[in-house]
Formats: structure tokens, C-alpha cells, sequence
């Protein structure tokens, strides 16, 4: 399963935050804190898993990828294949490229309901919901139509 | 309006947090907003509703209380919009968990929108029930959900599916329901809906033995043809990542595949096939490729036995390990690690590139790959692995010679060969690395030392050497000096040089030096201070040229501002100019340290008993000297130098006695000879005390060092057991009483007419030895048994020296009388008689139960046998 999803910022602040698992808000706040710390102090050419069984209990993992000025995390447990939780991490991108044709930073904090709209329809309650990113395009182009 | 290009207030709000320069300037422009939105939601504004609640969820992201919007979700929800319900569902999900109890306030609009007529209505609310439902959502919602899962649309079924997973997870008893339906969506084409279906059937097998079976007889043909469709389709669809067809569906199904063949021959072997195609098939150049080979490594590894494939997914494993990226080592590792329990030999193979991994640059890798290498090393290519750890351990990461220093330590001590083995990596790794060596390595290695007689001369050299090339590294210098100390005349005068070595002429000027300097360091801590000052104390006495200058150097520490040094400098000067007559026998060498009393304890109570010696040193640094030496020394001014019998004597007498030396312990000090002094200590120490003692002089000189608890001990038992009838007043009478041993025993009252009998029993033989117990009672005393035992010699060598000493648990108390004769004659002519007395004070409940230890020479070589005597007869 997966925990949770973030995207922030190389300064550590937080630019979309979803846990599949409930988390009151200081414990989210501390959570990010956290992995920003630990995130910070990866050096360049490891690799990018981080074994987060402190912060999240046993056998739970993050992956992490750099796109420009953002950190992509996912945080995921034994049951999911961390290879290809780095391919999901992948669609998600590949997502939002497609739907803010070249996503930075200010699109994501402009518009971060539809960020959480994209990954909704990637992610459903901790479970890969759909991996084709033409398919979550469709997808939430029909929900922007209705709304 | 377009929620998503967000009203421009929202758009305000952003800029205007974004424009903060500090935290304060922030918190102000979140309250001011929370402020308008708390007002807005008190004058049930409708207009601005959803936008307000869409800032409360940035607000909330950046760690902000937010609770007062919760329930602008529910009337969101409740309304009839699309645009108000999209935002209300995703405030529900961000801003509110299931133990709310205002999420059951929602369960009824949930239910609406589940059956709405918009199917875009209906994703959202799934959606948010796949995130939240709580068990009593479930419950009330299941039906509806189950229906939807073969709604005409794929995305709403896809939905469906993963809402059913939560839903089950919080209600397993509901898994029954879903059987059917999950089943059906295997038999799925939309890619979407199929993983989705994988997915539910999966944690299905999880929760519900039903559905496994049910699964396991219907579906499993079924799913090998999927993955062997998928596998062979040449078609790059919209699912293909990099080249691949779809991954995510490859890796849901090799899932579901493992969950299904697990413990089930049957089950494995109809999917054999497809599981050697798509390991030997699928690319492994892409990330997407080597994602799928990694599950079917893993469904390889849990499904039932066939060693042709696992051998060829531990070969893929072996193969991710040389590749150059550093996601693949890494995952290949940890799955190594597992594969190591299932065949050991196929990892072994892999050897090689494993060891490769522990030099990697990602810290991560290396590590993992050290753990395994650990795991892998046996006897056979120990000292190969050994030697490239080591090697590594030159030019490794500051931060991971840690692990390693330990890693290779434990390595070392686990599967050593031989001695002059583990001493020569010790003593790599020392050099090396000492300062990451912890407390119980060294310590470990100063016990194998002892032990290995002819190796002294060699230890003592080579250690000599290594402290030309790396004086920094305090555990190195920690256990040089100590030998030093312990075989300085080894050093000089090359004693037992072995073919190996390289001839090195050492004066004893060179080898105070090598202590002076190691005492003069700014860096050593008050442990190696306290070794240097001992390894001294036993120089003077064995480099008579340098004695003189010893003795400036232990003066100079008299000025010492550390206790603990000052007071040794003052005690070893006292020695060296006092006691010239005691001084040899008090620092002798140390006697063999017993291997295995050490490594009980360590792998014992490791914290409790070892802790004063080991865990404190500044307390009672190099602690011997302290609860052992002090009072021994004190002991021996009262009685001044000439009085305490020729020769050895003091020192031998309590050697004898507690067989184990005190002697060079108490002189020498190091942690290990504190540790086997204690825990002969603590073996007396159960005996208790007679109750009669008498007040005498040895209390005194004890009296005022409280805190030498074991050694006031250790006299009492010394009392005790030497001569408890003499209730001597002073210490020399003790010793005279006891080393002639001519008393007689005041217990002597043998079976007397009144006493029940009791049948004799062997209470421990051996090879060399037996021991016969014969049993009376004292008239009018139940609790009390007392014991004649006998010793028997069976060997054909007189034993000299011969001393047995017993311990029981706490509930006895023991009473050892003096022995007929410490000379034992050979072949069982004649034989040593001892009197026991043993007082049960849980007599009738418990039975008696004892600890022995005997020690004797016997063709000038010291033996110690031990055991435990539990088959006194019943009802002592």
C-alpha cells in the first residue's frame, strides 16, 4: 500500500500533501519536516529509496525524485514494488506535464486542488488506481469540463 | 467560474503567503484569512463556500489549524453542484479522518451520490470512500459499492474495485460478498479495471481463506493465460512505460500469482512455465523492464520449491548487482538478503559482485551489502572475505568504519580458524581503525591473548610494531600496552620467535618509552592512562635497568588531578619502594583469563554484571585496582612487608583459594581480569557469610572503603572458609592457620546415633577425578545436612595444591571447613576428606543444589574442573 504522496519544494516547504493513512496535522507537519531533512542530506548518485520505518513504522520506505525545484516522494510499504513505485512516480509527472503543458512549481502551488484532482485518479486509497497517463488526462479533462 | 484556475481571492491568498519574507508575516496573513473565512462560514455564506474551503485546504497543507471547516465539507457534499461537490469530497478527505464522528453525518449524502445518475458524481464519491470509510461506512455502504463494481463504465468499476479493498480491510467479514465479483473482474480487457481486479483479488487472499481457495481452484489457468498474453503482446499500447507493456499490470498479476502459490504445489507448478518465460524474456535495460524481473524474483523466491528457478532469480539478482544503477543494486540486496535463507549456495555464488557493493558510493548499498556479506561468510572463505574487508577498511568513508570495524570484529571472532589468525586480524583491525573497536572486542581479544601461550612472544612484538605506525588509534594502544605490561620480557629478549615473523631488537628503554608516550598523549582517555600506570607497576619489576625511571614516571602521576590516577601512582610507588620483597608476586604475570566464563557473561548479562567493569571506566576505571587492590595493598601494609609468609604468598594464598588470581589481578587491572575476578566474586559471594564472624582486624582496614562490597566479600569468604573455627583477630593468623592447615574441624560430629542415614553419592567424577558425599544430619536440626566429601584421585599423577570450592543459590548457606590435605595422592591411594555444612532454610520445599570448582597442579600445570551437583538425595 501506499502511505502517502508529497511534492515540495528544495526549500522544504510543502506543495501538495496526501496520506492514505490519517495523520492529525502536527504529526503531518513533523512528517515532512522529517523527510525534508532526510532529503536534504542524500548525497547526489544514490539511489532513491530511503528505508522510513523511524518515521512510519516497520518495513515502510520512501522513493524520491528531483524535477527542478521540487521533491516527489512517495511513500509506500512491503506489499508495493519499489521499482515500479518509481515508475508511478513517473505516470504522475508525465501527468501533470501533459496537463499544465511543462509543469513548474508555480503550477503546482496555483493549482494544487487540481494536482490532488490528477493524483486522485492515479492513487485511490493508498492502491494504484490507473497507470496510463492519456487515460488520468481524459479523465480529469472531463471532470475540469463539468466543473 | 473554474475551480480550477481558482478564484482569483484564492490566487490573492497564494500570492500573498508566497510573499511573506518571514514565518510571523505568514502566520499574520493566514489568521487574517482564516478570520474572513470563519466569518463567512458563520453568515452561511453560499457564494464563496467552496472557495473558501479550497483555501482552508492550503491553509491546512502549510500546518494550520483548520478543524472549524469541517463542516462546510458536509454542506458541500450535501449540495446539489458538481463544482461544490468536488470541493467538499476533497476537503472530506484532507481535512477529516474516519474517527471523526462528524463523518458519519456524511455516510447518507455518500450513499446518494453512490447511486447518482452523474457517473462523475459517483467517481468522487468513491474516491473519498476508498480514502476514508470507516468500518461502519462499510457496512452501511457495501451493497452499493458491490453493485458498482459492474457499473457499464470501466472507471467507475476500476474505482470500485479499490474501494472494495478499504472496505474488506475494515470489515473483513464482508470479503465473502466480494468474491464473486472480484473474481469476474480477472476476466476483464480494459488494463485499468484488470489491475484494479488483481489488486482486490490480492488483498482479498489476505483476509479471507475463502476467497484464496476460491481463487486458487478457479482462477489460476486463467491468470497464467493473462500474463502469458501480456508477456507475448508485441503491441506497445497506451500502457507501455519505456518500451515495456505495461509493467504495472506484469507486476499485479506475478503478484497475485505468489499469494496463490504459496505452500500450494499444485499452484506452482501450473505457473512454472510462464514465470521462466518472463525471467528469461523480459528486458532488463529499462527500469520498467527490471521492475517486472524483480517481482518475478520474488514470486519465484515464495512459491513452492523448484531449484532450476530459483537459481535463475537468484541469477537475475546477481546480475542486477553489476548494474550501474544504483535503484537496482539496492533492490537486489534486500531481496538477496532474503533469498540467502532459501539458497545459500546460489548466493554464494554471487559473491564476488557482493562484495564489490560494499564499496559502493551509496552508503545505503554499502551497507545492505555488508549484511550480507556478513550473512555469507563460513568457515571456508572466511579469511578470504576477511582479508578484503579489512583491505577496504584502509581507504573506506570516515562514517562506515563503524559498521564495518564491527562487522569485521564480529566476523573474526565467529569463525576464527586459529588464534594466531584472530590475533593477526585483530590486530589489522586495530591498527586500522581502533578507535570505532568497542569496549567487548578488546576485551575479547586480551582473553584470547592469554590463552594463547606460545603466541605471547608473537602478540607482544607484533603489537609492538603497530604502535610505531598507529599511536593514534586508543583501543590499539589499549591493548599494546597491557601486553606490554603483562609479556615486556618477550619483547626484549625475543622469546618464541615464530618462522613468520620479522626479527626486531627491542631494549627496555624502548619499551618504556612506547608506555611513557602512551601515557603522555593529550588524547588518551583515563582507561589507557590507568593500563599504562599498571603496565608499568609490572615493567619495573621485570626491566630492572629502567626501574628507576618507572618510578619517575608513576612519581609524576602522583601529582595526577584524576583521582583514580593519583591514587594508583601513589599505591604502585608505594609498592615499588616499600615492598620490594612483595613486589614480584604481586605483579606476575596474569594467569589465563577463562574463555568461556568471559563469553558467558558477555553474551549474558553483559549489562549488569559487566557494567561496572566495562560501562563505567571513569567510575571505577581499570576497576580491579579498585574493589580489589586497594584493600589488598591496605592489607598488606598492616601486616608489613616481611610478616605475610615467604615468597608468593599473599597473592598465591588467594589464588589458591578463589582459583582464580587475584594476585596479578589486583596489581594488574584490566577490565577482563576484574570481570573473571568478580565473577568468582559473585559465585562466593552466594555462599554467604557465617554469622559468627568475628570482628576482627580485616573489617577494620575494610570498614572504610564502602564501596569495596565484593572484596570485604571475598575476605569474609576467606574467613569463612578458611579456618571459621579460628576467629582469628589478625590477618596473619589467618594466613598461618590456613596455609598450614593443620585445625581441626570443629564440625567433625560425624554420623551420630540419632542422625538419619542417608546413602553416599558420587557427586561429580571425571577422568581424573571423583568426588564422594556422605550425608548426616545434625540431631535436632532439619535444616542443616551436613556433608563428608571425599576426593578421589584417578589419574596416575599426584595432585599438589588441591582446592575445592562449592557455591550454592541463595536460599542455602554453606560452610566449608578446611580440607584434610591439599595433596591429593595418585591412583586412589588414599584420599582427601572435606566437611561440609549445609543449612536449607527452604527445607522441605526445595532440594539442595551446588556449584563446584576444584583446581590442583598436577605435573606443574594448573587444572580447574567445575560442575554442578544436583542429585543430593531428597529431603536434605
Amino acid at each position: 500500500m501506499i502511505r502517502g504522496v508529497i511534492i515540495m519544494n528544495d526549500q522544504g516547504k510543502p506543495r501538495l500533501v496526501k496520506f492514505y493513512e490519517f495523520q492529525p496535522m502536527e504529526k503531518q507537519q513533523e512528517l515532512i519536516r522529517s523527510i525534508y531533512r532526510i532529503l536534504c542530506s542524500r548525497a547526489e548518485n544514490v539511489s532513491n529509496f530511503v528505508k522510513v520505518d523511524s518515521l512510519f513504522g516497520p518495513d515502510v520506505r520512501l522513493v524520491y525524485k528531483t524535477y527542478a525545484t521540487l521533491y516527489f516522494v512517495f511513500i509506500f510499504d512491503s506489499s508495493e514494488n519499489e521499482l515500479a513505485m518509481l515508475d508511478l512516480m513517473q505516470v504522475f509527472v508525465e501527468t501533470m506535464d501533459k496537463c499544465f503543458s511543462n509543469v513548474c512549481e508555480l503550477d503546482v502551488v496555483f493549482n494544487f486542488n487540481k494536482v490532488h484532482t490528477i493524483l486522485d485518479e492515479i492513487i485511490l486509497g493508498g492502491q494504484v488506481l490507473e497507470t496510463s497517463s492519456s487515460q488520468v488526462v481524459k479523465a480529469v479533462e472531463e471532470i475540469s469540463r463539468l466543473s | 467560474m473554474n475551480p480550477f484556475s481558482s478564484a482569483t481571492r484564492m490566487r490573492d491568498m497564494i500570492r500573498a503567503i508566497r510573499g511573506c519574507k518571514t514565518a510571523a508575516e505568514e502566520r499574520a496573513v493566514v489568521r487574517k484569512e482564516c478570520a474572513s473565512i470563519r466569518a463567512a462560514i458563520s453568515e452561511n455564506d453560499q457564494d464563496y463556500r467552496h472557495r473558501n474551503l479550497a483555501k482552508l485546504m492550503f491553509i491546512h497543507m502549510l500546518g494550520y489549524p483548520t478543524h472549524f471547516g469541517q463542516m462546510e465539507c458536509l454542506k458541500l457534499i450535501a449540495s446539489p453542484g458538481f463544482p461544490e461537490k468536488r470541493i467538499g469530497y476533497l476537503g472530506l478527505m484532507l481535512l477529516l479522518d474516519e474517527r471523526q464522528e462528524v463523518l458519519m453525518l456524511v455516510t447518507n449524502s455518500i450513499k446518494q451520490d453512490l447511486n447518482h445518475t452523474n457517473q462523475y458524481i459517483v467517481g468522487l464519491a468513491l474516491c473519498a470512500l476508498g480514502n476514508i470509510c470507516s468500518a461502519e461506512m462499510a457496512r452501511d455502504l457495501a451493497p452499493e459499492v458491490e453493485r458498482l463494481l459492474q457499473f457499464r463504465d470501466p472507471n467507475i468499476r476500476k474505482k470500485a474495485a479499490l474501494c472494495s479493498i478499504r472496505i474488506i480491510k475494515k470489515v473483513p467479514d464482508l470479503a465473502e460478498n466480494f468474491i464473486n465479483p472480484a473474481a469476474a473482474l480477472l476476466k476483464e480487457k480494459h488494463h485499468g479495471v484488470l489491475l484494479t481486479g488483481l489488486q482486490l483479488c490480492t488483498d482479498m487472499c489476505k483476509v479471507s481463506t475463502e476467497a484464496l481457495e476460491y481463487l486458487k481452484k478457479k482462477c489460476i489457468d486463467g491468470l497464467v493465460k493473462v500474463l502469458k498474453d501480456l508477456a507475448n503482446s508485441p503491441y506497445a499500447s497506451e500502457y507501455d512505460v519505456s518500451g515495456i507493456t505495461d509493467p504495472f499490470l506484469h507486476i499485479r498479476l506475478l503478484k497475485l500469482l505468489r499469494v496463490l502459490g504459496q505452500g500450494d504445489a499444485d499452484a506452482s507448478d501450473a505457473m512454472n512455465d510462464i514465470l521462466a518465460q518472463v525471467a528469461t524474456k523480459t528486458e532488463s535495460n529499462k527500469n520498467a523492464g527490471n521492475a517486472i524481473l524483480y517481482e518475478c524474483v520474488a514470486t519465484i523466491m515464495s512459491i513452492e520449491d523448484n531449484s532450476g528457478l530459483r537459481v535463475l532469480a537468484i541469477n537475475i539478482l546477481g546480475r542486477f548487482l553489476s548494474s550501474c544503477d544504483n535503484n537496482i543494486r539496492y533492490v537486489a540486496l534486500n531481496m538477496l538478503m532474503k533469498a540467502i535463507a532459501l539458497d545459500c549456495q546460489a548466493v554464494q555464488r554471487h559473491r564476488v559482485t557482493i562484495l564489490e557493493c560494499v564499496k559502493d558510493s551509496d552508503a545505503s548499498i554499502r551497507k545492505r551489502a555488508l549484511e550480507l556479506v556478513y550473512l555469507l561468510v563460513n568457515e571456508n572463505n572466511v579469511k578470504s572475505l576477511t582479508k578484503e574487508l579489512i583491505d577496504y577498511l584502509e581507504i573506506s568513508e570516515q562514517e562506515f568504519k563503524e559498521d564495518l570495524t564491527a562487522k569485521i570484529c564480529s566476523i573474526v571472532e565467529k569463525f576464527s580458524p586459529e588464534k594466531i589468525w584472530y590475533i593477526d586480524q585483530m590486530l589489522k583491525v586495530l591498527s586500522e581503525a581502533g578507535n570505532y573497536v568497542k569496549d567487548d572486542v578488546w576485551h575479547a581479544l586480551i582473553v584470547v591473548i592469554t590463552n594463547a601461550s606460545n603466541l605471547h612472544g608473537y602478540t607482544v612484538r607484533s603489537l609492538f610494531k603497530a604502535m610505531q605506525k598507529a599511536d593514534e588509534q586508543e583501543t590499539l594502544v589499549r591493548v599494546a600496552v597491557w601486553c606490554i605490561g603483562e609479556y615486556g620480557d618477550l619483547l626484549v629478549n625475543n622469546a618464541g620467535v615464530l618462522d613468520v615473523e620479522d626479527p626486531i631488537t627491542v631494549t627496555e628503554a624502548d619499551a618504556v618509552n612506547v608506555v611513557e608516550t602512551a601515557i603522555g598523549r593529550h588524547s588518551s582517555d583515563l582507561t589507557t592512562r590507568a593500563i599504562c600506570l599498571i603496565a608499568l607497576l609490572k615493567l619495573s619489576s621485570r626491566f630492572s635497568s629502567c626501574s628507576k625511571r618507572i618510578n619517575d614516571i608513576i612519581l609524576h602521576h602522583k601529582g595526577s588531578f584524576v583521582l583514580e590516577l593519583q591514587q594508583r601512582a601513589i599505591e604502585f610507588n608505594s609498592i615499588i619502594q616499600k615492598h620490594q620483597k612483595i613486589r614480584p608476586a604481586l605483579v606476575e604475570r596474569m594467569p589465563v583469563l577463562d574463555e568461556a566464563t568471559f563469553s558467558g557473561r558477555r553474551a549474558g548479562s553483559v549489562s549488569a554484571a559487566a557494567s561496572t567493569s566495562q560501562g563505567a571506566p571513569p567510575k571505577i576505571p581499570n576497576g580491579v585496582a579498585k574493589p580489589v587492590s586497594p584493600p589488598l595493598v591496605d592489607l598488606l601494609d598492616l601486616s608489613s612487608d616481611d610478616i605475610p609468609a615467604p615468597g608468593s604468598s599473599g597473592g598465591d594464598f588467594l589464588q589458591d583459594l578463589l582459583g582464580v588470581d587475584l594476585s596479578p589481578a589486583s596489581s594488574q587491572g584490566t577490565n577482563q581480569s576484574q570481570k573473571s575476578g568478580t565473577d568468582v566474586l559473585l559465585d562466593l559471594l552466594s555462599i554467604g557469610t557465617p554469622p559468627a564472624q568475628s570482628s576482627s582486624s580485616t573489617f577494620d582496614i575494610l570498614s572504610p572503603s564502602q564501596g569495596n562490597k565484593s572484596s570485604a566479600n571475598v575476605l569474609d569468604t576467606l574467613v569463612a572458609s578458611a579456618s571459621p573455627s579460628v576467629q582469628s583477630s589478625s590477618m596473619m593468623d589467618l594466613l598461618n592457620g590456613f596455609g598450614t592447615s593443620t585445625l581441626v574441624p570443629v564440625a567433625e560430629t560425624d554420623n551420630g546415633p540419632t542422625a538419619l542415614t542417608y546413602p553416599a553419592t558420587v557427586a561429580f567424577e571425571s577422568n581424573s577425578l571423583k568426588v564422594t558425599f556422605n550425608f548426616s544430619k545434625e540431631p535436632g536440626n532439619t535444616q542443616t545436612t551436613l556433608i563428608k566429601a571425599q576426593f578421589m584421585n584417578k589419574s596416575p599423577n599426584i595432585y599438589s595444591n588441591f582446592v575445592f570450592q562449592a557455591a550454592v543459590p541463595k536460599f542455602l548457606q554453606l560452610h566449608l571447613d578446611p580440607a584434610s590435605s591439599n595433596t591429593l595422592p595418585a591412583s586412589g591411594n588414599g584420599s582427601v576428606t572435606q566437611n561440609l555444612r549445609v543449612s536449607n532454610s527452604q527445607h522441605g520445599k526445595k532440594s539442595l543444589v551446588m556449584r563446584v570448582r576444584i583446581s590442583y597442579k598436577v605435573n606443574d600445570k594448573d587444572v580447574l574442573e567445575e560442575g554442578q551437583i544436583n542429585n543430593f538425595p531428597r529431603g536434605l
